[in-house]
């Protein structure tokens, strides 16, 4: 098993005849994803050709969804049209909806977060990665990927990766590949400060996953997102956790105002983070070079 | 992003909220006329630059204090004078100073009681919030450590946006009754239609005065903006004072690029936000100090490599260089050949230490090693940070 997708997830893409969501598309369908539908308004009834591939296009996500069969979108669509491209994912009923766009305005993503309240649709993103669970074949062929992390440098396993960074991301995916373990599902939650889906959700079904042994948790200053899932797994997760937080040297304040502080607690700067995971139980890598390692340790592989 | 004193008065002005009249000069004489055509007496004269403590700084020519206050027209003009074109130092401005270009004259108003309102956006939440108390005028970290009694929050639906009622309870809890609440409530709600219409992220007024002549006003506000929504927000956008912005950070918002000055001399240049934070932490980790933040994003061209590094080499701390980048999807050997190109153009002569991982990586590290210039490979991030260090100490 893995977590949100599998090899057999059926999967649209919305904004694919773009340049970014194009250039995307083809490398999942070079993946070997079952890449199924494309949506871009307006270029309905054409089809997106790469290869061998033929891969239908539709006017709108309600078509694409009923004629494909997709039950996950990915979206590439540029940030002012992005917020309504979720809704639109929604509106067609899709168990996942994971967006790539970086730059959403806060004030469109607060609004779509309360409208998907209540709703089926687990969202991804924005501004994320995507997610990847690798296939069996040679560089993880055969797997599904969605969004834009390079596949090759996946491999099949048993290790869970969740992270805000896209880089940071392939980072510790390549540390765990290099020496020999695969990852179940690794998943780029992203970094905005409205997201759809949390550290603490991805744990939580790591934590139910039977296939996920160990999981790296890559967190980042600001927020209390990674305090708020170490205090879950400190009580609930019976798996190894390693955990890094990025940003040890970063200025403070550079991005919010100082009365945010108040609402936000005094728990958002990277040593009040890492202290935190340690005191819940979780292996903490002082060092980004040190993730794999730090949980292979904790797993007692090394 | 900030803006000036003035350009928050005149966004107060333009959605109506109360604020003490005010005008802008440019110049001594347009100084003198504003103080005319406001008129009465009891004015004040403000330096206009991004920092604060303006009232304690001095000049470089040695005229003391960026605000004074003053009786006449005669007497705006020649303060005013005393300021413009002059560079004005403060706790907040560095020993460097910061070039008074503009100068606000405004109405000064007797205060009777100052009060803290603030709204801003709650991550925690994902909703805006309003953060009031009665203890304004004061660092409001402070009141909500010592007393955090005293801070009043409230939730913004997110579409429903601030209801009456919640203002009125705002207004209630700060002890503003009778045509007070009246005024606070309709201040209230001219501030988050600003904040929302202008997609701000941060308002903070503080203080928020009552006068001794029973008016509520807003006298001093901070404003920051969402980065993501200022391609909607081109009246914002024209606020934006870049000579009060570190130049380099100017430049590389040009190209694209995401840098931050730090205080360090090892410079690093990385792809992604989240790689970069973690490289400066590398740089720590093995004993060095982090010179900037860099993030060239996903696709980095050569240009923007090449004017990466010309900004890295602006700063006259830096003594190294690291070049942190994991491919990925980009191909290994294009970003080397920018990097030899933007070495060549910049006559780079410092220790250059370069990662490269991903796609095409061989033939990426063949271009590096074959380019005949002084270029040190790495194979991983310790060995990155490890042997830049280890340059850098030896230079």
């Amino acid at each position: 098993m893995s977590i949100l997708v599998d090899p057999s997830t059926r999967i649209l893409v919305q904004g694919i005849t773009g340049d970014f969501g194009s250039r995307h598309a083809k490398a999942s369908l070079d993946y070997g994803t079952q890449l199924v539908a494309g949506v871009t308004p307006g270029k309905g009834g054409q089809t997106f050709d790469h290869g061998t591939h033929k891969v239908p296009v539709y006017d709108t996500v309600d078509e694409a969804v009923k004629q494909s069969g997709a039950t996950v979108s990915v979206i590439f669509v540029p940030p002012p049209f992005a917020a309504e491209a979720i809704l639109e994912g929604v509106d067609a009923g899709l168990d996942l909806v994971v967006c790539i766009t970086e730059g959403i305005p806060v004030n469109d993503m607060i609004k779509v977060k309360s409208v998907m309240q209540g709703s089926k649709t687990r969202l991804i993103g924005p501004n994320c990665p995507g997610l990847v669970t690798p296939g069996t074949g040679d560089k993880s062929y055969g797997g599904c990927r969605i969004g834009i992390a390079p596949g090759y440098i996946h491999k099949r396993g048993n290790i869970g990766v969740v992270s805000r960074s896209g880089t940071l991301t392939y980072e510790a995916v390549w540390q765990l590949t290099t020496r020999g373990y695969g990852q179940s599902t690794c998943v780029g939650i992203g970094g905005d400060p409205v997201n759809g889906t949390s550290h603490l959700d991805v744990l939580k079904l790591f934590n139910e996953d039977p296939e996920t042994e160990g999981i790296i948790m890559i967190g980042e200053i600001g927020g209390t997102a990674e305090a708020e899932a170490a205090r879950w797994a400190k009580e609930n997760c019976k798996k190894p956790i390693a955990g890094f937080i990025a940003g040890a040297t970063a200025p403070p304040g550079r991005r919010m105002g100082h009365a945010g502080a108040i609402v936000g607690g005094a728990d958002d700067t990277a040593a009040a983070k890492k202290k935190i995971l340690a005191e819940c139980g979780i292996a903490v890598s002082d060092s980004p070079a040190d993730m794999a390692v730090t949980l292979l340790r904790a797993m007692g592989k090394l | 992003m900030n803006i000036h004193e003035y350009q928050a008065k005149e966004l107060f002005e333009k959605f109506g909220v109360a604020t003490p009249q005010g005008k802008v000069a440019a110049t001594a004489e347009e100084a003198g006329a504003a103080a005319r055509e406001i008129g009465g007496t009891g004015l004040v004269v403000k330096a206009q630059v991004h920092a604060g403590g303006r009232g304690k700084g001095t000049f470089t020519n040695g005229f003391k204090g960026g605000v004074h206050v003053i009786n006449t027209a005669e007497e705006a003009q020649d303060i005013a004078g005393k300021m413009l074109g002059q560079t004005l130092v403060t706790h907040q401005t560095g020993p460097e100073g910061k070039l008074v270009s503009k100068v606000l004259i405004a109405k000064s108003v007797d205060i009777a009681k100052e009060h803290y309102f603030a709204i801003l956006f709650d991550r925690s939440t994902s909703r805006h919030a309003i953060i009031a108390s009665t203890e304004g005028g004061m660092n409001i970290e402070e009141v909500a450590e010592k007393t955090p009694e005293k801070i009043i929050k409230e939730f913004v639906h997110p579409t429903l946006g601030l209801q009456g009622y919640q203002c009125r309870k705002i207004a209630a809890a700060l002890g503003l009754r009778g045509a007070l609440m009246n005024q606070a409530v309709k201040l209230f709600t001219a501030l988050y239609k600003l904040y929302i219409q202008s997609d701000c992220s941060l308002v903070e007024v503080n203080p928020l005065a009552i006068t001794t002549d029973n008016q509520v006003v807003a006298l001093d506000a901070k404003f920051n903006f969402d980065d993501n929504a200022l391609y909607r927000q081109k009246d914002v956008v024209a606020l934006r004072d870049t000579s009060e912005e570190d130049p380099r950070e100017v430049a590389a918002s040009e190209f694209g690029l995401s840098y931050i000055g730090l205080d360090g001399n090892i410079a690093c240049l990385v792809n992604g936000a989240g790689l970069a934070m973690a490289t400066m932490d590398i740089i720590k980790f093995h004993g060095g100090d982090p010179a900037n933040f860099l993030d060239v994003g996903g696709g980095a061209s050569k240009d923007q490599v090449a004017a990466a590094f010309k900004i890295i080499l602006g700063d006259p701390n830096v003594k190294g260089i690291l070049v942190n980048i994991f491919g990925g999807i980009m191909d290994c050997n294009v970003i080397a050949t920018g990097i030899i190109a933007a070495a060549q153009e910049t006559g780079l002569s410092l220790p250059l230490v370069v990662r490269l991982e991903g796609n095409n990586v061989a033939a990426g590290k063949e271009t590096l090693a074959n380019s005949g210039l002084a270029i040190t490979g790495a194979d991983d991030l310790t060995d990155a940070a490890q042997k830049i260090v280890a340059a850098v100490a030896a230079a």
